[in-house]
């Protein structure tokens, strides 16, 4: 058997040049995509900060803390909607924390069968995908109606506390918060879930054979093993709920007029961007461009802090 | 040194049978029935939503709901048809402009990206962008397309919606990409390049492929969570109570399921929440049969 020439065997074939300008150009290509994503970043910020130029510097460092809408005088300060964004934002975090973690840690223990927790597990992720307009539609019919009696309950037995203060009148800020429970649950859940997964399953094993009990190994080995992407995904249930418009606009009764309770009708800064941004004239969309900027500042804050901690605590195990 | 065990101790090393009585054997049932709650606390939402949509949806269902134009308030009948078309143009188009960017950006990710501070930046991008308000998306190509007027002297249009909801596709489109190109064993990449296959061929013809599952799977669930999305789209796709047809409609006013519940919702008119109840129900319908599409791909593919 001959192989004849050598030579013919072993071509060295060069490259064309259109093959060349193919890779090449693919290559240059997938990094001017890549680039999009930052660029689009960099574009926002700056849109909206050039947007809100005029009313930063008419109003500067107030607009943050006075609580004046006016339209017609030409007057805004932010706070009422600030102040709304926060206390929802906090208080349905407050709500779904242990919620989330709770589900997650039965759907990761062996308490009832595995086809069980999946379903659960399955449920939760699809409680995620229902929008957010029709989870409003709901709040507004359903949910609202049937939270007034014990808003009213509250506000007679309670009244005294001024988070309290004043009579229930439908829309306001409790189903708001109510509401945003639902939104940023799935996102604790699934997030505290994974996390718990990633437990290495010698530490469970270790800890049940020094004798301690099933709650006893949860909450002293595995969620302290856990807590870095728990704390990760808390802080994006907190910038999911920063940033969530819809449900929170059709139930949060879009009040200008700035009260420290609960039951009276608030505002959120994403609220009130969705209600009041479509016709507004140029001095108050320069008002808005500068709440949008400062929910923006406020989101990016609360994701860089979420990346920060999963980076920095991921586990150590 | 003496180690004799208690009495007690004894008692219990005696005896090594469970007992229920002990103070912590019943804080341990009464934590789990604790979790217990909550998850169906977790899960109530769910099932309240979608009885009460399915319910008050349902009523509403005839042919006329997919055939007519949606009424204006005093109107009685009509449908949703020019909101369901306009739903499925814009997600279209939101799907066109993400697919090739977010691909794209996921490949430099996965096959070209070096660590370096381009890379980080990419990365660092992407997961910020991921975590950007959606109204500010809204704001943003307001004002660089609706208010300067960009296309032709066109506001509001279903391109402007498309381009919005886009932004909000990327980040997903991007890491489903990055992570199921990671998942590409590195023996394929090698064998493609050892028998002298370019970069290029590399990635279209094998690592690609390989990985389409993933980024099929991310990409349903990026064009299911955009079909869902409000806020957007109400000052870029705005409303509209006519069709759109031909391929003009593009740079026009469209309806969007979305938007109408919206506006439906929060109006006077009985009729036009009964049609808001009745969109909620066929994009509720619409989005978890994208969610399960998604999940039936992921499954096929580990077959």
């Amino acid at each position: 058997m001959t192989f004849g020439d050598p030579e013919d065997l072993y071509v060295l074939r060069r490259r064309t040049i259109a093959e060349k300008f193919v890779d090449i150009s693919f290559r240059n290509i997938a990094i001017a995509m890549a680039s999009m994503v930052s660029l689009i970043l960099v574009a926002i910020l700056i849109v909206v900060f050039w947007g809100s130029l005029q009313s930063i510097a008419e109003f500067g460092w107030k607009f943050l803390i006075t609580s004046s809408w006016n339209p017609v005088d030409n007057e805004y300060g932010a706070f009422t909607a600030i102040y709304g964004t926060i206390i929802t934002s906090l208080l349905s975090l407050l709500i779904a924390i242990p919620l989330g973690v709770g589900t997650a840690i039965f759907i990761t223990e062996n308490i009832i069968p595995k086809w069980m927790r999946d379903t659960i597990g399955i449920m939760v992720e699809l409680l995620a995908a229902i929008p957010s307009v029709v989870l409003g539609l709901w709040a507004i019919f359903v949910l609202e109606p049937f939270l007034r009696p014990i808003l009213e309950f509250l506000h007679t037995h309670l009244g005294w506390i001024p988070l309290f203060s004043t009579e229930p009148m439908g829309p306001g800020i409790a189903p708001a918060i109510l509401i945003l429970v639902v939104m940023i649950l799935p996102i604790i859940t699934a997030i505290s879930r994974d996390s718990l997964n990633q437990v290495p399953v010698n530490l469970r094993q270790a800890a049940y054979g020094v004798g301690a009990t099933r709650w006893g190994t949860i909450l002293n080995v595995i969620l302290p093993a856990a807590i870095s992407g728990i704390a990760g995904g808390v802080l994006l249930a907190l910038g999911r709920a920063m940033g969530e418009t819809m449900a929170v606009t059709m139930i949060i009764g879009n009040s200008n007029n700035f009260s420290w309770s609960l039951l009276a009708p608030g505002n959120t800064i994403s609220a009130m961007l969705a209600n009041q941004f479509g016709e507004a004239d140029s001095g108050q969309m320069s008002s808005l461009m500068y709440a949008a900027f400062v929910l923006m500042i406020l989101s990016l804050l609360v994701n860089i802090c979420a990346q920060w901690i999963v980076k920095r605590l991921s586990l150590k195990y | 040194m003496n180690i004799s065990p208690s009495d007690q101790a004894r008692a219990f090393a005696d005896d090594l049978s469970y007992r229920p009585a002990l103070a912590r054997n019943i804080l341990n049932k009464i934590l789990s029935f604790v979790a217990a709650i909550f998850a169906i606390f977790a899960i109530l939402p769910l099932v309240l939503v979608l009885v009460y949509v399915s319910i008050k949806g349902a009523s509403k269902i005839s042919l006329s709901l997919f055939t007519e134009l949606s009424p204006p308030p005093g109107l009685e009948g009509g449908g949703i048809a020019n909101a369901i078309v306009g739903t499925f143009i814009v997600t279209v188009i939101a799907t066109l402009i993400a697919i090739p960017i977010g691909v794209g950006g996921g490949i430099f990710l996965a096959e070209y990206s070096k660590e370096g501070a381009f890379t980080n930046f990419i990365r660092f991008g992407t997961n910020v962008l991921s975590g950007v308000p959606s109204i500010i998306a809204g704001i943003f190509v307001y004002s660089i397309i609706v208010s300067t007027k960009i296309f032709f002297g066109h506001s509001f249009s279903a391109l402007a919606g498309g381009i919005a909801l886009s932004i909000l596709m990327l980040p997903t489109v991007i890491k489903t990409t990055d992570e199921g190109l990671k998942l590409v064993s590195d023996d394929l990449r090698r064998g493609a390049l050892g028998v002298g296959a370019s970069k290029f061929i590399t990635i279209t013809r094998i690592t690609l492929p390989s990985a389409f599952t993933p980024i099929a799977t991310g990409v349903v669930l990026a064009i299911a969570r955009a079909a869902g999305e409000t806020a957007p789209l109400i000052f870029t796709a705005f409303f509209s109570y006519f069709m759109s047809d031909g391929p003009n409609s593009i740079f026009n006013p469209i309806a969007t399921l979305s938007v109408l519940i919206y506006e439906f919702a929060t109006s006077p008119d009985q009729n036009q929440i009964e049609l808001a109840w009745a969109a909620s129900l066929i994009i509720v319908i619409m989005i978890l049969a994208l969610n399960l599409f998604a999940r039936w791909i992921g499954r096929f593919a580990s077959k």
